[in-house]
């Protein structure tokens, strides 16, 4: 039951990472120099105490952990009950469980399968030729209005919002926070997350397809830089051919 | 044989024929005619073990005791549902008018890895007093009997430790779960002492011995509600929730009780 703990809290966790994110990705309806501030806001975290990136870099690693811890308890409950359970040659009926509940052990799975192709694809740049580093607006526009990566993007998120339905339910089990008073919100609450997450994070891959998501290939961060580039070019030009 | 009365009954019934613990087993197939829809799922059985014993055939071997609804020792998996299509209630206490003449019917023995196939229904639930023994029990010493009203206790407490002792402790949580978890049954034992003030001097050594034996025979919950559905007394989940609370202030408490935190 420690392990279900750990399980729940690292779930908490992912839930609020879950939500920080899709709410953040929401600057992509600002515009693409917008997004690509958002981003080095993130990066500017904390600069006033501690130099740039290192507070991102924490969050980062408290995130790969409570992946990490969620992954293994995961990993060992399920074997757990593999190595208790027998199944039923006859034939099972379900009454309470469902589907959610029951393919928590295929959403979770395909869910950290995407969270490493989501990294590759928009953090390191990979499977993606016009990556360009610092323009999230535009990276995501480049991967996204291919239509097969649509798709696993939207395949992704709805087994993640089916994970997070049992998921932001099960986890008040587990810890215990059970009141007849607050009981029946614990189910709505569930429901409500799963599906704020849903229509959020299912409507950068479709509004990208829709073409309302667009930067036509120009990227507006890279002619930022070209023109400062420009500028200081002509500038040190302007130096050099100084008498 | 009897003269058909009103409402009787044939059924096809496809139960678990196993020779032993160590037996691969195999469904095999009775046609049960003339059966009383007013007889218990049991009753129906002991119809059929006659039949065959007259037949010279082997009865099936299944358990039961009180027939009230009491006792746990009844237990069957019927149509793939813990005790039957018949919610809040025990094997024994289902009537054959839940079922439709010619209905085919399922019967199987409890499964869990823990729980092995003694013959055909019976199966050895040892492992659950394997958790009783680890804490379900108070054995502060209570001295002569007290005053009525020495101790209050209030009505809300009273009445769920009376929910959660309404266990009779028949594994039909552990059968009905996908995990083969026994944290229904566990919860309740843990609980219906933890909520009195008699189960409180032992109510953190109680509960981490309980749940940590239950971890060492079952599977992990996953908080799918089975167990709920198939329980013969109803017992709630709610409970389940309680005991992790518990679980983890004994892990805080019982070194702190030592003297160690």
């Amino acid at each position: 039951m420690g392990k279900k703990w750990v399980m729940a809290l690292t779930g908490l966790t992912l839930l609020g990472f879950v939500l920080v994110h899709m709410l953040g990705n929401l600057h992509l309806y600002d515009g693409p120099w917008e997004t690509h501030e958002y981003a080095e806001t993130l990066r500017d975290l904390g600069t006033e105490v501690i130099p740039r990136t290192w507070a991102l870099w924490a969050l980062r690693f408290g995130l790969i952990a409570a992946f990490a811890l969620h992954i293994h308890s995961a990993y060992s409950l399920t074997r757990m009950s593999r190595s208790a359970d027998r199944r039923y040659p006859g034939g099972r009926d379900y009454i309470a469980a469902n589907y959610a509940s029951r393919t928590m052990r295929w959403t979770g799975p395909l869910v950290g399968l995407f969270v490493v192709y989501h990294l590759a694809d928009l953090t390191w740049g990979h499977f993606n030729p016009d990556y360009i580093r610092g323009d999230p607006y535009h990276n995501v526009v480049a991967s996204l209005s291919n239509l097969p990566v649509a798709i696993w993007y939207i395949v992704a998120n709805v087994a993640l919002a089916v994970h997070i339905y049992h998921g932001a339910w099960s986890m008040f089990q587990s810890l215990g926070i059970n009141s007849p008073r607050w009981n029946p919100l614990r189910r709505r609450f569930a429901q409500a997350f799963a599906a704020v997450i849903l229509v959020g994070n299912l409507s950068f891959p479709i509004l990208v397809q829709a073409g309302v998501i667009d930067d036509g290939g120009r990227s507006v961060v890279r002619e930022h830089q070209e023109q400062l580039d420009g500028a200081v070019g002509e500038a040190l030009g302007t130096l050099g051919s100084a008498p | 044989m009897s003269t058909t009365n009103n409402g009787a009954l044939s059924v096809h019934l496809r139960v678990w024929r196993q020779d032993g613990p160590g037996d691969a087993g195999r469904f095999e197939t009775y046609d049960v005619g003339d059966i009383s829809s007013d007889a218990s799922f049991l009753e129906m059985l002991d119809v059929l073990n006659e039949r065959l014993t007259l037949e010279g055939r082997e009865p099936i071997t299944f358990e039961s005791d009180c027939r009230e609804g009491i006792c746990g020792t009844c237990g069957l998996m019927i149509n793939g549902r813990a005790h039957g299509p018949q919610k809040g209630t025990a094997t024994c206490q289902l009537h054959m008018r839940e079922f439709s003449d010619g209905d085919v019917i399922t019967v199987e023995p409890w499964r869990a890895g823990s729980f092995e196939v003694i013959r055909d229904l019976a199966v050895d639930r040892t492992d659950l007093d394997r958790i009783i023994a680890a804490g379900g029990y108070i054995s502060v010493n209570t001295g002569a009997a007290p005053d009525a009203n020495l101790v209050p206790v209030p009505k809300e407490a009273s009445e769920s430790a009376f929910d959660a002792a309404a266990c009779i402790g028949c594994g039909a949580c552990v059968a009905a779960c996908p995990n083969s978890a026994a944290q229904l049954f566990t919860a309740a034992k843990v609980q219906h002492l933890n909520l009195l003030p008699q189960g409180q001097p032992e109510r953190w050594a109680r509960t981490e011995a309980m749940v940590e034996t239950m971890e060492q025979f079952f599977g992990s919950c996953t908080n799918h509600g089975e167990c709920e559905e198939a329980c013969p007394k109803e017992i709630s989940i709610d409970f389940i929730a309680w005991t992790n609370r518990d679980y983890v202030r004994a892990k805080l408490k019982n070194r702190k009780l030592a003297g160690q935190v």
